[in-house]
């Protein structure tokens, strides 16, 4: 008791609780769907296509890096509960393994798979620097 | 018959329904304090109808969801839509299992052997709380798909890439915290806590090895803001561009199972960090027993400072916050690592 039979004991109370008050919730409202309401939100405008498009490479690209590194916080843990066995010499095998890391870091950083925004782009066109005509409309408007 | 029923079973229970209803009653006073601490910052009122000075205000808006019409698209994924908020606040809960909020009591003498403030006692508690609370992605990511809409779809994907970025630098910092304390439970963690720095400063991690420590709690507290998606890195819900996010299909109970697993995630989020940085349940003036005072305080603060940095803070652009968690705190948590290896050896600690 209080071991890890209490994790259990939570994810019990936990799904559970979700469940039941999800499941009353539905019992209790009222119930009038309409074509109107069962269509997914776009702002009030009838939904265009399906919304399980193709999405941007980067979050798979996020995805698979991110594997990559969450090996080495694996590797973490063991060793730094046992880095006062180890002693110096464990020292300089996780800095080299960081060494090793950082190659493949600086790579993807080179790379650009952790630039998200436009201006790393090299398809992307700035729009041209407003003249000083422009930036005199902005600030006084069109009337002076 | 009822030879069971030991004092023991009874505290035991006792704790897990103080936890339970504790998180519920915390979230719903979030709840009040996130409106209150947004009307003082703003210079409104907020709510004041319900009840005095409006305290009942939370209550009054569960009464009301519970009232409201379940809606479900038409071309949602039924199983997945209705699991995706029991996913959510069932690993809310379960990060709360192991993390103690008080030392060991034999309440006033009614057991043999002092129990500890906490549902679950495993030995690598931060490891547990570390992987449950990775598993809440799935509840947002699920949502976003089930929806079957652009904008919650696009939510649920920020989110995921947004929280595995983050995740990095927050178990970097537990690694940091595990490295210096040598032990992977809570209450051991806390225990070595005790004490003062030269007689004057407590012998808090924050102020361990200065500034190592701090170093480590600030990792600690920015990717603990981007774990729990809250401002200024609420992607997945960022109201101005994508409605609702991860939730906008969602309605009644189910949509408050969402707020509520957001608020109990700040919650452990914030009691991770009282046990790991902040000394736990130990302060001066008050006996151990009543360490738990000294834990609420401490939480307290910490959940102030999350709704402080909400209404001060403007939201992060995206490419902004993946650079931020790859190119700044990913290097600064693991040079801080190396530096605290370092002088564990050095010092002999």
């Amino acid at each position: 008791m209080g071991g890890w039979d209490g994790l259990a004991i939570m994810i019990a109370v936990g799904v559970g609780f979700g469940a039941v008050s999800i499941f009353i919730s539905s019992f209790i409202g009222p119930r009038n769907p309409t074509p109107e309401k069962m269509a997914p939100y776009e702002c009030g405008m009838p939904p265009v296509g399906d919304a399980r498009e193709r999405q941007s490479v980067k979050f798979y690209l996020i995805a698979m890096i991110f594997l990559l590194f969450d090996i080495e916080i694996a590797f973490l843990g063991p060793w730094a509960m046992s880095i006062r066995q180890l002693g110096w010499p464990g020292f300089v095998q996780i800095v080299v393994f960081f060494l090793i890391l950082v190659v493949g870091y600086v790579y993807v950083w080179r790379k650009g798979v952790l630039d998200w925004g436009p201006e790393h782009d090299p398809d992307y066109v700035h729009a041209p620097s407003p003249g000083p005509a422009v930036i005199k409309r902005y600030r006084y408007g069109t009337r002076n | 018959m009822f030879d069971f029923i030991t004092p023991e079973l009874i505290v035991y229970v006792s704790i897990v329904g103080t936890v339970f209803m504790g998180l519920q009653i915390g979230a719903a006073v979030m709840v009040y304090a996130e409106r209150k601490v947004a009307a003082l910052i703003q210079q409104r009122l907020g709510p004041t109808l319900v009840g005095p000075k409006g305290v009942l205000q939370p209550i009054a808006d569960i009464v009301k969801l519970v009232f409201k019409e379940d809606l479900r698209p038409k071309a949602a994924d039924a199983a997945l839509f209705l699991a995706a908020p029991v996913i959510s606040v069932a690993a809310a809960y379960i990060a709360f299992a192991p993390v103690p909020f008080g030392a060991a009591s034999t309440f006033f003498g009614l057991l043999d052997q002092p129990m500890p403030l906490l549902v679950a006692d495993v030995n690598v508690a931060v490891l547990v709380v570390f992987a449950v609370a990775s598993m809440g992605v799935y509840g947002i990511v699920l949502a976003g798909w089930a929806s079957n809409s652009k904008y919650s779809l696009l939510g649920g994907l920020r989110s995921s890439a947004q929280m595995i970025s983050y995740e990095l630098s927050y178990g970097l910092s537990l690694a940091t915290v595990i490295l210096m304390a040598n032990s992977m439970s809570f209450r051991a963690i806390v225990d070595q806590q005790a004490g003062y720095f030269f007689e004057v400063i407590p012998r808090w991690n924050v102020f361990w090895m200065f500034p190592l420590g701090l170093v480590a709690f600030g990792v600690y507290a920015i990717a603990g803001l981007a774990e729990t998606n809250r401002a200024p890195f609420d992607f997945p819900e960022a109201e101005q561009e994508l409605v609702a996010g991860y939730h906008t299909e969602y309605s009644s109970m189910a949509f408050a199972m969402f707020f509520l697993a957001e608020y109990i995630n700040m919650i452990t989020v914030s009691a991770v960090a009282t046990n790991l940085f902040l000394g736990g349940w130990h302060g001066p003036f008050l006996p151990a027993e009543y360490g738990w005072i000294w834990f609420l305080i401490k939480l307290a603060v910490l959940l102030f400072c999350y709704l402080w940095i909400r209404w001060t803070l403007p939201r992060f652009r995206y490419d902004q916050l993946m650079a931020f968690g790859w190119k700044v705190l990913l290097p600064v948590a693991t040079v801080n690592l190396i530096a605290v290896a370092a002088g564990v050896l050095y010092f002999g600690l």
